[in-house]
């Protein structure tokens, strides 16, 4: 049975793939670059999309005789080829350009005029850097635990083609194409290497999400549909859907359509609850990937869609969902405190961040927005992190319950000091990346309305209660047990891959400007496509103007 | 340029020395490195200071790179030194580097030696953060960093469980403080556009209403912050629990530098505060309170540290007075003498704990003062210093703050003070009496062991004590006028101007004559209590209970918040959202849409049931059905 599922995966998977590639190939036009965005003369972007299709494909072919940790190499391996064309991404991307940059474009399915269409800004480009920066680290932290198998390395790849796919989609379809594609290896990472309960939580979390999908795509189809009625041609392109006049009654229900698919990935408060049982059941990498990058999903398509494309919708929608939000963070946090397992505290911290997320997004102003995206950043690295730390924990000694731990620090200084780091972090501690983005996001909320600020600065406190006694409870006090006595501390591997990690997170605190740089020509851009000033004014509760008319000035 | 960014570096860089490499090179290392790196700051802090002086009103500025800048928002990583950072940077590095000094000698057994020196070196580097930001973001940094730095110092003895509590309670309570620090900023941002001190102590009178309500909200969120850190009412309750860390930690951070940032931050805003006089008055009064409380609480405890935390929260609360009554430069000169004579007293409880053998408790000391004369006569130093008796430093400040709530037309809050001032002056004599004076109720055990501490820990007693008798001649009292305000000439123009009334000459004497008999009368009664046996108290302890069981117990306001809040809190987190909202209500739809899937599906699965006749039949209704619907529907 076992099998059955995996290699149904697998061959679904490429074979998926192998029809997306003859299409490219095989299309009339060649990859044409539009000649106002920047490239560099070759795809770039799909040989960064496709590039892990090298490690799926050696890990397949090495299965066998090779040892176990053939497969393993392959994929890390290729993960850095993934990393090093991302880098190169980096230099050659244009700071002051305000459009889409690398762009491919080839048609695909040329009847509903559904193309083949890839394209970075400064919104794509820092998602992607951290999603190639995300998955050698897991893969290398993950490096000795059993579960590892060419099978589960195939997974893995075949997610991160999904993932960057996404965040470099222009074409709805293909976004839709990428979107579902990570379901797949996901389903089966936590349905065959997960915990004890693998299968209830598999199976609500692939329900939770193919809910909010088949919603987004009737939501696509609907919008192409009313393309091809206003102006007389198909196009599926999202840049040509800004364009789009959507009478605001038909908005008002494509908003809710596109806006609960991605509310339910990032997960927004109260659509929760398929991620603690996720989390908890999926393996070290599975929630490691799931919480860095599945959930940044959600506020991307957000920022992508959702936002720019129905306005007015935003316009009547905003005040709620800044109240879910707000909600998740509060919410989010006093459950976290009172959970008795590892993986679910984070889980529902991660439900408190994506709140502030949610907030920053919706605040349509440049610190809001900016904030939510290093926020998006900042969590995927943090808790990615956590995750991480909480794996290496879980592989020495299996447990997952709180209260099996106590005076971990003795054994363990060194994992101690990176768990403090990355919880401190986590929590918002000025200096590093987490403050930045709260700060701004709170920042932003402030300029629409002092009160949603004022709340979500609350978060700050319950975080610091969550998280600090999880750390007494598991790192500090006497040595509980004889399981925490002989515990082995972090090895050379396991440090090297939190160093990097620690040192983003740090950086990204100290001097987050660089990232600014690269984001605030497209924010701006993107702010003025639909006049989010005026937007904000119409919602901005003026603190003073209120207050002076009860006052005589 | 004047390079300020270096006197926090050099710290930093003790501190990553320390902390990356101290582990590998040893103690030696360490004990140089550690202190060694507050010195050059301190040196670098001097110069500064007096090439500041020179400038005369005009405050060193530097801007070391652009942090974060997106919209309208613009933030940078600047330092300003002028009086008041100036002040403190003297404070935090001079009194700093002493406390590393002592260290050596107090931490020398220790294993985790170069952990210890590292965070210091680290709390050194926040702490300058915190004074020389010239924006509200900067000191923020600063502001939580000192925090962290508390936390794990307070940590420090992670395995024991009281330390663990502490440290962690230490910081929430603090993260209290802190989310009124940020409500203030934002609303600061969303009135002003700026975040930057002086554009807002400078636009401050033009854009908030004097008394309105947003010049009240954003004062009271930042005196929440202030509340937070310098352990005032309600959030005071970190402070003495911090008592768990070392006792240099206590004496540098819980007492000279950490806990007045709050105070800093106040004298920092003074043109913003005195635009919310509602605010000010709350300020004096939480102070007066505070003040009152703290020493009430420390006149029954017996752990020779908890009498001076208690001691340390009664004199941040005297600070609060003098700003809430307008007095900043008077509650900045009380951070100061405070800063000197409150680290003299914990580094001397130190010394008898260390000679001890980490002996905390009074009720087991006695009789040391002709083992320990040196460190018996620094702590006498100190307690006749903080007591308030002339000419000793805390005189000075205190009689000065005593004399600003009166000439402010506060009968009431003066009071509150001068009952104060009473309580202190007896609880540190009966700490000086109980741990030096009468007979020894040392264990014998330990008795044989007792010794005076090192050189390495005496030096540092004996500068500090000097500053504890001197260091007050910087704000001689006015009916000396034959002497200059020092304070006074010093801070000229740099704060908000606050009408004040001023007294007579002769109430001012009066008050005086006052103040030094409060402080001297205690220590004769303390003195017939407490030096020779302990029956007379004994018995009073008997008498009154109920009072003594209230201070004792410290008002029970711990296991107030504990059934208050964090057992409410626990319970509903637990109850109400995660049983009841989470599993009950939002998994339990989740399931119902795969019942629904399930029992619908079960339902339709009947007509799949292989017997030809039906599905005929349902084929011929379906047929029916259609042309039914094309024909007669239209009609």
């Amino acid at each position: 049975m076992k099998k059955i599922f995996l290699h149904w995966g697998i061959i679904s998977g490429i074979t998926m793939f192998f029809i997306m590639i003859t299409s490219v190939c095989t299309a009339e036009t060649n990859l044409v670059t539009l000649p106002a965005s920047p490239g560099v003369g070759f795809p770039i972007l799909s040989l960064m999309v496709f590039s892990p299709l090298l490690g799926l494909l050696f890990a397949c072919l090495l299965r066998n005789g090779h040892g176990e940790r053939s497969a393993g190499v392959a994929t890390l391996l290729s993960s850095f080829v993934t990393f090093a064309l991302g880098i190169y991404l980096l230099l050659q991307f244009d700071l002051n350009h305000y459009g889409f940059q690398f762009v491919e474009q080839v048609p695909w399915i040329d009847i509903f005029g559904i193309q083949y269409y890839l394209g970075i800004d400064g919104i794509s480009l820092v998602l992607v850097l951290v999603a190639i920066l995300i998955l050698p680290s897991a893969l290398a932290a993950t490096w000795s635990t059993k579960e590892k198998s060419w099978q589960f390395q195939v997974q893995t790849m075949l997610l991160q083609i999904g993932i960057l796919g996404s965040f470099m989609a222009l074409d709805a379809i293909l976004f839709y194409t990428f979107f579902e594609i990570m379901l797949v290896p996901l389903y089966f990472m936590i349905g065959i290497w997960g915990g004890h309960n693998r299968i209830y939580a598999t199976t609500k979390f692939f329900i939770y999400t193919v809910f909010g999908s088949l919603l987004l795509l009737a939501s696509i189809i609907y919008t192409g549909i009313l393309y091809h009625e206003t102006f007389g041609v198909w196009s599926f392109s999202i840049i040509d859907w800004y364009d789009l006049p959507i009478p605001a009654s038909t908005q008002m229900w494509l908003f809710a359509g596109f806006c609960l698919a991605f509310a339910i990935k990032a997960p927004m408060f109260p659509f929760h609850t398929w991620l603690p049982d996720a989390h908890y059941e999926a393996p070290t990498l599975g929630s490691v990937e799931l919480a860095a990058m599945l959930l940044k999903l959600g506020p991307y398509g957000i920022i992508r869609f959702v936002i720019p494309l129905f306005p007015d919708a935003a316009h009547v929608y905003v005040p709620i969902l800044i109240i879910f939000g707000l909600i998740g963070i509060t919410y989010g946090g006093l459950v976290a405190m009172v959970q008795q397992k590892l993986k679910k505290l984070i889980a529902y911290s991660s439900v408190a961040h994506m709140g502030y997320i949610i907030i920053g997004v919706f605040v349509f102003n440049m610190q809001g927005l900016a904030g939510g995206l290093i926020q998006m950043i900042n969590h995927a690295l943090v808790t990615g992190a956590l995750f991480l730390c909480v794996g290496m924990l879980y592989q020495r000694t299996k447990t997952q319950e709180i209260v099996d731990y106590g005076g971990v620090a003795h054994s363990m200084p060194i994992f101690a000091c990176f768990f403090l780091f990355f919880s401190l972090a986590s929590i918002g501690l000025p200096g590093l990346n987490g403050f930045v983005g709260e700060l701004m996001i709170m920042l932003g909320a402030a300029r629409m309305n002092i009160f949603y600020a004022i709340a979500a600065a609350f978060g700050v406190v319950i975080a610091a209660v969550y998280m600090l006694w999880m750390y007494q409870r598991v790192i500090f006090g006497p040595i509980k047990n004889d399981m925490v006595r002989n515990l082995k501390d972090l090895n050379l591997r396991e440090q090297l891959v939190l160093i990097p990690l620690a040192v983003f997170t740090l950086v990204l605190g100290v001097y987050p400007q660089p990232f600014f740089d690269h984001v605030n020509t497209t924010l701006e851009g993107y702010l003025k496509q639909f006049n989010a000033e005026e937007f904000q004014q119409q919602h901005k509760f003026d603190l003073a103007a209120y207050w002076s008319l009860k006052q005589d000035k | 340029m004047h390079q300020i960014w270096l006197i926090p570096a050099f710290p930093l860089i003790g501190c990553i020395l320390n902390g990356l490499f101290g582990k590998f090179f040893g103690k030696r290392f360490v004990s140089f490195v550690g202190p060694l790196a507050v010195g050059f700051a301190f040196l670098h802090s001097l110069v500064l200071f007096f090439t500041m002086l020179n400038t005369k009103g005009h405050a060193l500025h530097e801007t070391l790179y652009t942090w974060m800048e997106t919209g309208s928002l613009h933030l940078s990583m600047g330092f300003q030194v002028d009086q008041l950072s100036g002040l403190f940077l003297l404070i935090i590095t001079g009194v700093g580097f002493l406390i590393h000094v002592y260290s050596i000698g107090y931490m020398h057994e220790e294993e985790g030696y170069y952990r210890y020196f590292s965070y210091l070196n680290l709390f050194v580097f926040f702490m300058l953060l915190l004074v020389l930001g010239d924006n509200f973001m900067v000191l923020f940094v600063g502001w939580e960093g000192v925090g962290l730095c508390s936390y794990l110092l307070i940590g420090y003895y992670f395995e024991k469980k009281s330390a663990a509590d502490a440290c962690k309670k230490a910081f929430i309570v603090n993260r209290i403080g802190d989310f009124g620090f940020l409500s203030a900023a934002m609303l600061i941002f969303i009135t002003f556009g700026t975040l930057s001190f002086d554009r807002v102590n400078e636009a401050a009178p033009d854009l908030l209403v004097p008394g309105g309500i947003l010049a009240t909200l954003i004062t009271l969120f930042l005196f929440l912050g202030a509340t937070g850190k310098s352990a005032q009412i309600p959030l005071y309750v970190w402070l003495p629990d911090a008592m768990e860390g070392p006792t240099p930690v206590s004496a540098l951070i819980h007492a000279a530098t950490m806990v007045t940032s709050g105070l800093y931050m106040l004298a920092r805003l003074s043109h913003l505060f005195v635009l919310a006089p509602a605010t000010m008055n709350l300020i004096a009064i939480i102070g007066a309170l505070t003040a009152l409380m703290a020493a009430t609480i420390a006149i029954t405890q017996t752990d020779i540290k908890r009498v001076l935390a208690y001691s340390t929260v009664s004199q941040l609360g005297y600070m609060f007075l003098a700003m809430g009554v307008g007095a900043f430069g008077v509650g900045i000169f009380h951070v100061m003498t405070h800063a000197f004579f409150k680290a003299l007293l914990f580094l001397c409880s130190g010394a008898v704990i260390h000679s001890l053998h980490h002996e905390q408790d009074m009720q087991k000391m006695g009789g040391l003062k002709n083992k320990l004369p040196v460190t018996y006569l620094t702590m006498l130093i100190g307690t006749i210093a903080i007591a308030g008796i002339p000419p000793f430093a805390g005189f000075f400040s205190k009689d000065e703050i005593l004399w600003k709530t009166w000439s402010a037309s506060h009968p009431i809050l003066w009071l509150m003070g001068f009952l104060t001032a009473i309580l202190t002056s007896f609880y540190m004599f009966r700490l000086i009496f109980l741990t030096f004076h009468g007979e020894s109720r040392v264990d014998p055990h330990t008795a044989k062991h007792i010794h005076e501490s090192p050189v390495s820990m005496l030096a540092p007693l004996a500068v500090l004590a000097v500053l504890s008798i001197f260091g007050g001649f910087f704000g001689v009292p006015h009916v000396l006028h034959f002497l200059p305000n020092g304070i006074e000439l010093y801070f000229e123009g740099f704060y908000a101007e606050v009408p004040v009334g001023h007294g007579s000459v002769i109430a001012e004497i009066v008050l005086m004559v006052m103040s030094v008999a409060a402080a001297l009368i205690p220590v004769w009664i303390a003195w017939k209590l407490y030096a020779g046996n302990l029956d007379q108290v004994n018995k009073w302890k008997a008498q009154f209970k109920i009072p003594y069981a209230l201070s004792w117990n410290k008002y029970y306001i711990d296991e107030i918040y504990d059934a208050a809040i964090i057992q409410p809190m626990k319970k509903c987190s637990t109850i109400v959202l995660w049983k009841w909202i989470d599993v009950g209500i939002i998994d339990r739809i989740v399931h119902l849409s795969g019942d629904l899937a399930r029992v619908s599906g079960g339902m339709l699965r009947g007509l799949q049931n292989g017997i030809l006749q039906q599905y005929a039949l349902i084929f011929a209704m379906g047929t029916v059905g259609i042309l039914w619907y094309l024909f007669f529907l239209p009609y």
